[in-house]
């Protein structure tokens, strides 16, 4: 019930914003605090469950469940569940949610109500989104966290918001039609073969599929997130949408949004079609490695200091991209800690460019330059997050970057050394934003308010997270691995090199892979040209002991 | 006592939190109190420890602090551990000493400063980084301490960011280093992928059960970790960044560019001896590249004209030594260069700021001269500095200088070229060190009638302090002996054949009498000597540092910067452009034929009636 209520606040708590808004110009951003912090306690309450359920060493790694009947004709239910991944992610939408209210205080001078109502409503359908776990509600809730976006970027956005918009709205939503498409093909797939129709996830994981059809299934979910992530060549979306949104837009974009692709490639990809996505593996940590660098190169070619952001998220989505793929745990951690470092110092940078655009009323960085004069405290933040972009060990990214790296040497040495190339490259582009905007002798421009406590709190709260996840990232790799651990649990530890190689082999045969075959495939790993390949597990919630043909 | 371990990083880390939160509104003295205080209480820890550790050293000759878990997934699970052993000591002493030492005098050197407060908390956190390196108990956690210095360094380098050179020379000096950085984070990747761990202990352990010597894997790991290595200690061939990181503030010179952070390399290669051990090969091209950087940089120093850069190629060539030292396995001979190296590099550092802060911060050598009388304190700590650098018998310098000379000279075939090598080096030393000498001290001191020695006590104290370790350093031979005796389990040192000790010894006084015939008694002539073509083209190559610089420009900088600009819109979004583009023009394509004339909708109608009947007909 509590994750109903996670999402039901936002969903009223915007509504009531927009209406606050007659009566009283600064009620929606009081209204949409008031929802946020209540969120903010159903959130602890989950965590103290995970904890306990720790303590309690279950075998499940979902800490709760819930499964009301919505449309039975077509096996469509109103499922929504937590694990350790889907709530560090919820609390990170939560507590991003707060910033984005925090930076847009004083930046939004009109239409106040619709702007929170926009906002809430995105943060509660990412909410549903990384909950959801019936495919049919997924994708309502994939689709709802797109419209206020939308809204938020075209209404309070800058001077080519409408282009940068209609950009945004268009590649989510073609991707998104491709994944509806594949989402309805996996259904009546999987009635063909049981006769059962049902969006319910862990059914689906069951669904026996061909290896072609699961092959293009698997491509149709893939484009999507790949679109969100974003990954190259999907990209250029994003840079158009951060340069145009307003700052709370940015926060949450880069904070949260691209995250659900992230999420989608852990939860749904790799699961519903490991084999398929097995074999896919080298194409996408090919763009993985191929957005880190170029993203990287982009960046630093950049003059417009939130254009250059929105690429170095590029950049780092890669490693994301890289680690999902890599199938094993250590690089599925790193790329969960990446989610979350990313999410809070991408945001932090949104919103340092977003102070200094309110201010200067550009984001031109060569109308910067010696800023530190006056705003030490701006600069000083602005530093530290930069330093935390470009993977300095002790902060958050690093345990990311890392943990991505150490998982995919063991699967694939050449492409890590190539994505190691993106530590070289992360400086450079991070260290001239450093020097164009803050550095550098004062250039003319009238002299502008440092960060006051309002803004110096906010950043506060971040820099503490940071350090503190780059310190003891284990706070919060222990909720994620459970779930993390169910989910490479094909993944052998003691596996040899041979094995791993196979990883990058063609479709295996189809004969052998039957969905049955994978289910106890996550524990014997199955025989193909003489080597045994681990089949990553679809995570089910009941113990699975049924036995098909071989 | 020993579990008190963990205090000596948390002083400097204190100090750091307390300047940076209060954000420079903390009176000066209250700045100089913490930041001087927390290096202090460092350095009075270690002492004790130290005295400790010495007087009753724990069993196994180590110890270990375990902090807390940093993380842990599957079977990687490093801690937030530190390690003492006689190595990490030996450095623990360098960097709360000499580290407390400069930051005393930084008080006087930055005093006048504005920002003296973010100095200050760059510099203690530049302490706490470096003493995580050198405690570290995995490769992990000194990647830590190794990214940690590298940062402070550049934060420091650009200092004074109003220059834009400043800032340009500090980012260099970042991403030269991370180039290292980056091959070492590779040989990490391969270390835990085959040994299944990055704790240095037993990472160390199973590679000597695990690998052979010699093999493949150790062969690339140890070619991997000396990448890190040469970045961070300016080597060969990442050399570069090390001469532009003098647009740093002086004492930053001292402490990060010549007495610790340049170090960190050597204490890698150290800490990590026994894979060099296993690869001989790459221990081969560790002593290669020492003897190839010590000359080069030597002859390099020889050319410059600013006095700071004298002293950075002079650090490089230095540092050249100690890697010599381990490449030919006298490995307690290099860190004991690295302890005097501290101290006289240190003092001539410091000197020269004492220069420049008299001088009105004025660099160029041959604007100054006959500083002697002007400026005693200066001169007497540079001369005690430059005979220590110079390795005169009897100071620091020559004690560790011969150690590595002699032992290099018994190692193998190519044992002689080595020491051979190193004894031009140390030719070269003697040269450039008495001409800077000559030059600015020497002479007529016509254009620096002005200059007096004008700064306090803490400032003379320091120079006085240092030039009594560097003359005396040498007597730390035999202490630093035992200490490191249970790290390396040395056999026994090199006895000098004859004529080589003698070769060895006295080749920096023939430095001493050429640079004195040319730049003091001026039998010679320097700049004659320059106008003919060829001296002109060699003063030239060797000024720019053998032309590295101009290369990786050509090779690296460049082509990036024009990849960069040429696609700054992202050739990709074409595609997305096309597509709407093209759609457009569908678009207008279609919507011409929406023109409200009657007869075109009657034409149309015509045209698609006899267009689906030919189709039916036809098929």
């Amino acid at each position: 019930m509590i994750l109903v209520w996670l999402i039901i606040v936002l969903f009223i708590g915007g509504l009531l914003a927009g209406l606050a808004e007659r009566w009283s110009g600064i009620a929606p951003r009081w209204i949409a605090l008031a929802a946020l912090t209540i969120d903010a306690c159903l959130v602890i309450v989950l965590i103290l469950d995970a904890e306990s359920l720790a303590v309690s060493a279950t075998s499940s790694s979902w800490i709760t469940d819930l499964k009301w009947a919505w449309i039975p004709r077509f096996g469509i239910t109103f499922h929504l569940a937590v694990d350790g991944l889907s709530l560090l992610l919820v609390a990170l939408t939560v507590f991003l949610g707060f910033m984005a209210v925090s930076c847009s205080w004083t930046e939004i001078k009109q239409g106040n109500g619709f702007f929170h109502f926009n906002l809430l409503w995105t943060l509660s359908g990412v909410l549903g989104v990384f909950l959801a776990l019936d495919l049919f509600l997924f994708f309502f809730f994939w689709e709802v966290m797109i419209i206020p976006m939308y809204f938020l970027i075209s209404i309070w956005g800058h001077e080519n918001r409408a282009y940068a918009a209609m950009k945004f709205f268009l590649f989510t939503q073609v991707s998104g039609l491709l994944m509806l498409l594949a989402i309805v093909a996996l259904v009546f797939v999987h009635y063909q073969s049981s006769g059962v129709f049902t969006f319910d996830y862990f059914d689906l994981l069951d669904a026996a599929l061909d290896s072609t059809v699961a092959f293009w299934l698997m491509l149709g979910f893939f484009i999507p997130f790949a679109v969100k992530l974003p990954a190259v060549p999907f990209h250029t979306w994003l840079p158009d949408a951060h340069t145009q949104a307003s700052t709370g837009g940015s926060v949450i974009l880069a904070g949260v949004l691209l995250k659900t692709g992230a999420y989608g490639l852990i939860r749904f990809v790799v699961p519903l079609f490991p084999e398929a996505a097995h074999a896919f593996t080298p194409v996408a940590m090919t763009l993985g490695v191929v957005s880190i660098l170029y993203g990287a190169k982009l960046a630093f070619a950049q003059s417009d200091m939130k254009r250059l952001i929105a690429y170095t998220s590029v950049s780092h989505m890669g490693f994301i991209l890289l680690g999902v793929f890599a199938w094993n745990a250590i690089a599925l951690q790193g790329a969960v800690m990446t989610m979350l470092a990313h999410g809070i110092s991408a945001a932090a940078l949104f919103m340092i460019a977003g102070g200094l655009q309110e201010r200067m009323h550009t984001r031109d960085m060569g109308r910067m330059g010696g800023l530190w004069d006056d705003v030490p405290r701006m600069a000083a933040i602005a530093l530290f997050f930069s330093i935390a972009a470009l993977g300095m060990p002790g902060l958050g990214n690093f345990i990311g970057e890392v943990l991505v790296l150490l998982g995919a040497f063991q699967v694939d040495r050449a492409m890590t050394v190539v994505a190691a190339l993106g530590l070289i490259v992360a400086p450079i582009y991070s260290l001239i934003v450093i020097q164009k905007a803050f550095h550098g002798s004062p250039s003319e421009h009238d002299t502008i308010r440092d960060f006051g406590a309002r803004e110096m709190t906010a950043m506060g709260f971040m820099v503490v997270a940071t350090v503190w996840m780059g310190l003891y990232p284990q706070a919060m790799m222990a909720l994620s691995e459970p779930g993390i651990r169910e989910q490479g649990s094909g993944i052998r530890k003691e596996e040899s090199k041979q094995e791993i190689h196979t990883f990058g082999s063609p479709i295996p045969d189809s004969r052998y892979l039957s969905r049955g075959a994978v289910i106890r495939g996550q524990e014997t790993g199955i025989k193909t040209s003489g080597s045994s390949i681990p089949i990553p597990g679809p995570r089910s919630p009941i113990p699975e002991s049924r036995t098909d043909k071989p | 006592m020993l579990d008190w371990l963990w205090l000596i990083p948390t002083f400097p880390l204190a100090g750091f939190l307390i300047l940076t939160l209060t954000a420079g509104r903390l009176p000066k003295p209250v700045v100089f109190g913490v930041a001087v205080g927390s290096v202090g209480l460092s350095a009075l820890l270690t002492a004790l420890l130290g005295y400790e550790f010495l007087t009753s050293p724990p069993e196994s000759h180590f110890y270990r602090q375990i902090l807390w878990n940093w993380m842990s997934v599957g079977s990687f699970s490093p801690n937030i551990a530190f390690y003492l052993d006689g190595l990490s000591l030996v450095w623990l002493g360098v960097i709360t000493g000499v580290g407390f030492l400069i930051h005393l005098y930084s008080v006087g050197f930055m005093a006048d400063d504005p920002s003296c407060s973010r100095f200050f908390a760059y510099l203690n956190l530049f302490i706490f980084a470096m003493l995580m390196l050198v405690l570290a108990d995995n490769l992990l956690l000194l990647f830590l301490g190794w990214e940690g210095v590298g940062l402070c360094s550049y934060l420091l380098i650009g200092f004074w960011y109003h220059e834009p050179a400043n800032g340009l020379a500090a980012r260099k000096a970042f991403v030269v280093t991370r180039v290292g950085d980056t091959a070492m984070m590779i040989g990490l990747l391969l270390l835990f992928l085959h040994l299944k761990t990055l704790d240095i202990q037993p990472l160390m352990q199973r590679a000597g059960e695990q690998w052979t010597a010699g093999g493949t894997l150790a062969t690339l790991t140890a070619l991997l970790l000396l990448g890190g290595a040469v970045g961070k200690s300016a080597q060969l061939p990442l050399q570069t960044w090390l001469p532009d990181a003098m647009a740093g503030p002086t004492p930053i010179s001292a402490l990060i560019h010549a007495a610790t952070m340049v170090t960190a390399g050597v204490y890698l290669i150290a800490r990590t001896h026994v894979l060099f051990t296993l690869a001989p090969d790459i221990q081969f091209l560790v002593a290669v590249i020492g003897a190839a950087t010590l000359l080069m940089a030597g002859f390099s120093s020889l050319m410059q004209t600013d006095i700071k850069r004298i002293i950075a190629y002079s650090t490089i060539s230095q540092i050249g030594y100690m890697m010599l030292g381990l490449g030919v396995g006298a490995w307690t001979a290099g860190v004991f260069h690295v302890v005097t190296h501290a101290f006289f590099k240190s003092l001539l550092f410091l000197a020269a700021g004492g220069v420049i802060y008299c001088f009105h911060h004025e660099h160029n050598i041959f604007k100054m001269g006959g500083l002697r009388k002007r400026l005693p304190v200066t001169f007497w700590s540079f001369m005690a500095g430059g005979a220590a650098l110079s390795a005169l018998p009897f100071t620091s310098g020559h004690y560790s200088k011969d150690e590595i000379l002699l032992t290099a000279y018994t190692v193998g075939a190519s044992g002689p070229l080595f020491w051979a090598a190193g004894v031009i080096g140390a030719l070269l030393t003697a040269m450039y060190t008495f001409r800077l000498i000559f030059i600015v001290f020497f002479g007529s001191d016509e254009k620096t009638k002005e200059v007096k020695e004008s700064f306090g006590y803490s400032m003379a104290a320091v120079l006085v302090v240092l030039s009594v370790l560097a003359l005396f350093g040498g007597l730390l031979k035999l202490p630093l002996h035992d200490v490191l005796h249970s790290v390396f389990s040395e056999t026994e040192q090199a006895t000098s054949v004859g004529w080589v000790g003698l070769v060895t010894t006295l080749i920096p006084f023939l430095g001493i009498v050429i640079v004195y015939l040319f730049y003091s008694a001026r039998i010679f002539s320097a700049d004659a000597l320059m106008q003919t073509g060829i001296g002109r083209a060699l003063n030239r190559f060797w000024f720019s540092d053998w032309g590295m610089d101009w290369l990786y420009d050509k090779a690296f900088v460049q082509p990036y910067k024009w990849l960069a600009a040429i696609n700054k819109g992202d050739i990709v979004d074409a595609l997305y452009k096309g597509i709407v583009v093209f759609s457009r023009y569908c678009h207008y394509g279609v919507s011409r034929t929406q023109t409200g004339e009657l007869r075109w909708y009657a034409a149309g109608m015509v045209l698609g009636i006899v267009l689906i009947i030919g189709v039916g007909v036809l098929s």
